[in-house]
């Protein structure tokens, strides 16, 4: 009992970032019918928001100390944060150390702003040509943003530790009146779940219950009609690939302290988020979150010792393996709508 | 001649020429100018020129063709290099009979991968190629590299079928039955033609140049070669036509009562061998093989290297191979001390300037400059770089020409 609750726990953090990419990838499937190999390189933007934040705020200016000496016996320079001048000291270390949570704030507008400036720019002109064509365009764009990244970040991973009241972990067991010290489970994982809980409710009631949504899902139905109802469906459409940018971002930032940003980490996550989208079905939303979750939990169960000594190397490809029986048995994967790219 | 026509037959003999000339070709500044950087005349770079010439060759017989876009294609190359390398280990340094093994291995790896991946297509073709290349990458990094040999035994199965992140290498105690387990001053053998070792070369001093002939490229040249005459076979032979006929419309060859499915599996399993091939190449040249060849940017890597070329053209792959390898390797050398050295002459501010402008796209951001290459060709020129060729040639021959290739280009009537 103990294991298969610390197994789901486990999987709850990586399906989580599985399905807020995966939410954005095929909102913009479903809205827009792009294939967007480019969307990994959101999500690893947004990490990089993240650790852009963290720069800003550690700007600082240098300060000459006259309390302390250093070992010659002059006045010692001490580097003071720009930060502390604005909201003193006690605040300035509190913002710093939160520099992630606050990244959200700094991510969304910026990941809408980018989502935008990329559909207008770019994707805009692949709307009519093939979906290789789109497969193309795009992962060219991912290897540009990620060199871009790469120049001005560098090549190694960068730590972006979580505030300070989240490290560490604390007893999951005890907490749901089981034996302790068997369940352990870090903080910011649980945290990274319920932001992502958070974000796909805030998606799915923005859709569901809005104006805005119900043109926007009306588009995804029958993009025609609502265009000739005089309904401006492209600006919408365009708002809408913004979101799933953002979406991605959001999910980049919260992931930075699970793992330290590097450049490549969109291409890591994008491949699997894709098998997520075709397993859950290609355009479905509710899909791609649960076939997120899913193959999350399934990825963490397999990594179990007892599963791995009956099939070794399981770990390493049920996914795809589950990708390729669902693909091959239900084309249009889990909730997928019939008829849609069933081909 | 050779069954081809007059067109194709030159454009094979020009290939021939060039290829055979390669060591001078690519090697036009002396050594001792500052341009002797820009010289990729030696072997191992042209040998990667022509194996990942044929490894794009096959790929546009899957792509270029009948249009289905694999993500997974460096999975060949993977079974094709450990095939080769077990030959190695078991038989011999012969490298003929390497080469087959890893032909068939990749031949009948592609049978199993596109019998399922070709039940599905656009898209989903894609995705499954993919996740098929990234289990067997998964595999070959980890299940496939544990001890099979058991605990108290040493022997060839010590690290598994692939070697794991190490990868596969050659030991003086691997068996060879038909060949020898170490040279004569205890060396490890090198894989050779029937005696000619694959690493020999002569070199040719005249004044300033030095011209290095690898008898390893040669045969690689001569098997791209080979290669290539096959292509520009199966592009004109009627197999060819079926499947660009599967490209143009799927549905209208299902009504026309053929089945496509066999032709789409025999194109796939055709550009599997050659990735085998290509694999098998890299093996023979340098006795390694690692499960990094077979990752999925392997695969998009192809992927740039025809777009870049020319999607469907005979000769635009293996230019396209040749151009990226060719930043890879050159491109990415420059570093920002020798951009100030070519810029020298400008005043100091501005030099510093312009070296900060194009520092970003050289050296170790020459991957920035390939995509946005990729980028300008998928936008602008779906036919890659033949298709920017025959667009300056048609503006030097005048205005005729575009109108008879317009007349020649057009669709029937649906």
């Amino acid at each position: 009992m103990d294991a298969i609750i610390l197994q789901v726990l486990n999987g709850l953090d990586k399906g989580s970032a599985y399905a807020l990419i995966a939410l954005g990838l095929t909102l913009i499937f479903g809205t827009l019918g792009v294939v967007n190999f480019a969307h990994g390189a959101l999500f690893m933007i947004g990490a990089f928001c993240a650790v852009t934040l963290s720069r800003i705020l550690t700007l600082s200016h240098e300060v000459i100390d006259e309390t302390r000496t250093d070992f010659l016996g002059n006045p010692l320079k001490v580097d003071v944060p720009y930060v502390y001048d604005i909201f003193g000291q006690a605040t300035g270390d509190a913002i710093i150390d939160w520099a992630v949570p606050l990244s959200i704030l700094f991510a969304i507008p910026v990941m809408i702003l980018i989502g935008v400036v990329m559909e207008r720019g770019l994707i805009k002109h692949f709307y009519k040509r093939p979906h290789a064509d789109q497969i193309l365009v795009t992962f060219g764009l991912a290897i540009v943003l990620q060199e871009i990244v790469k120049y001005y970040y560098g090549a190694n991973p960068i730590p972006t530790p979580a505030p300070e009241a989240f490290t560490g972990s604390f007893d999951f067991g005890a907490l749901i009146g089981m034996e302790a010290n068997n369940i352990i489970y870090p903080y910011w994982r649980l945290v990274y779940f319920g932001f992502a809980a958070i974000v796909i409710g805030a998606v799915f009631a923005f859709l569901q219950f809005t104006t805005f949504g119900m043109v926007v899902r009306a588009g995804m139905a029958d993009r025609e009609t609502v265009g000739l109802l005089g309904i401006n469906i492209d600006r919408r459409f365009t708002i809408m690939f913004g979101i799933a940018a953002a979406v991605a971002g959001l999910a980049g930032v919260m992931y930075t302290p699970i793992n330290s940003p590097n450049y490549h980490m969109g291409m890591d996550f994008l491949v699997l988020s894709f098998v997520v989208v075709v397993v859950g079905g290609m355009g479905s939303l509710p899909g791609a979150v649960l076939a997120g979750f899913l193959l999350g939990i399934l990825e963490s169960f397999a990594s179990m010792r007892e599963v791995i000594d009956i099939i070794p190397g399981i770990n390493q490809i049920i996914i795809y393996l589950v990708a390729i029986i669902i693909l091959l048995t239900r084309p249009r994967g889990l909730m997928g709508r019939k008829g849609v790219m069933e081909d | 001649m050779f069954g081809l026509d007059k067109k194709d037959t030159s454009l094979l003999i020009l290939v021939a020429i060039l290829t055979m000339l390669a060591p001078f070709i690519l090697n036009p500044f002396p050594a001792s100018s500052g341009l002797a950087q820009f010289n990729a005349g030696y072997p191992d770079l042209m040998q990667r020129f022509v194996i990942f010439g044929i490894f794009a060759i096959g790929f546009n017989i899957l792509f270029g063709l009948t249009g289905y876009l694999s993500f997974g294609h460096a999975a060949f190359i993977g079974v094709g290099s450990y095939a080769a390398m077990w030959m190695f280990k078991l038989v011999g340094m012969n490298v003929l009979p390497a080469l087959a093994l890893s032909m068939v291995m990749s031949g009948l790896f592609a049978v199993v991968i596109g019998y399922i991946s070709l039940r599905r297509s656009g898209i989903y073709f894609s995705i499954l190629t993919l996740a098929f290349a990234m289990m067997s990458y998964a595999l070959a990094y980890s299940v496939l590299a544990t001890d099979m040999d058991g605990p108290d035994q040493q022997g060839l199965l010590q690290k598994g079928l692939t070697g794991g992140e190490t990868g596969l290498q050659l030991t003086l105690q691997d068996p060879r039955v038909f060949g020898e387990q170490a040279t004569a001053d205890g060396n490890l053998p090198v894989p050779s033609l029937f005696g000619l070792e694959m690493r020999s070369s002569t070199e040719l001093v005249m004044g300033d140049w030095v011209f290095t002939f690898s008898t390893g490229y040669y045969f690689c040249a001569v098997v791209m070669l080979l290669a290539f005459y096959l292509s520009i076979r199966i592009f004109r032979s009627p197999f060819g036509m079926m499947l660009r006929a599967i490209k143009s419309n799927q549905q209208r060859i299902n009504y026309t009562g053929l089945n496509a499915k066999p032709y789409m599996l025999a194109a796939f399993v055709i550009s599997g061998v050659y990735a085998g091939l290509a694999g098998g190449l890299m093996a023979a040249m340098d006795p390694l093989a690692g499960p990094e060849r077979m990752f999925w940017t392997a695969s998009g890597e192809v992927v740039l290297m025809t777009i870049l070329g020319g999607v469907g053209t005979l000769i635009g792959p293996v230019l396209g191979a040749g151009l990226i390898k060719y930043m890879e390797n050159i491109l990415s050398k420059i570093n920002s001390d020798i951009l100030h050295t070519w810029f020298a002459f400008l005043p100091d501010g501005l030099e510093d300037f312009v070296v900060g402008m194009i520092y970003p796209f050289i050296g170790k951001g020459w991957h920035l400059t390939l995509g946005l290459i990729f980028m300008a060709v998928v936008i602008f020129l779906p036919g890659g770089l033949v298709e920017a060729g025959q667009r300056i040639s048609r503006v030097f021959k005048g205005r005729k020409a575009p109108e008879g290739a317009k007349k020649s280009t057009t669709e029937p009537a649906e």
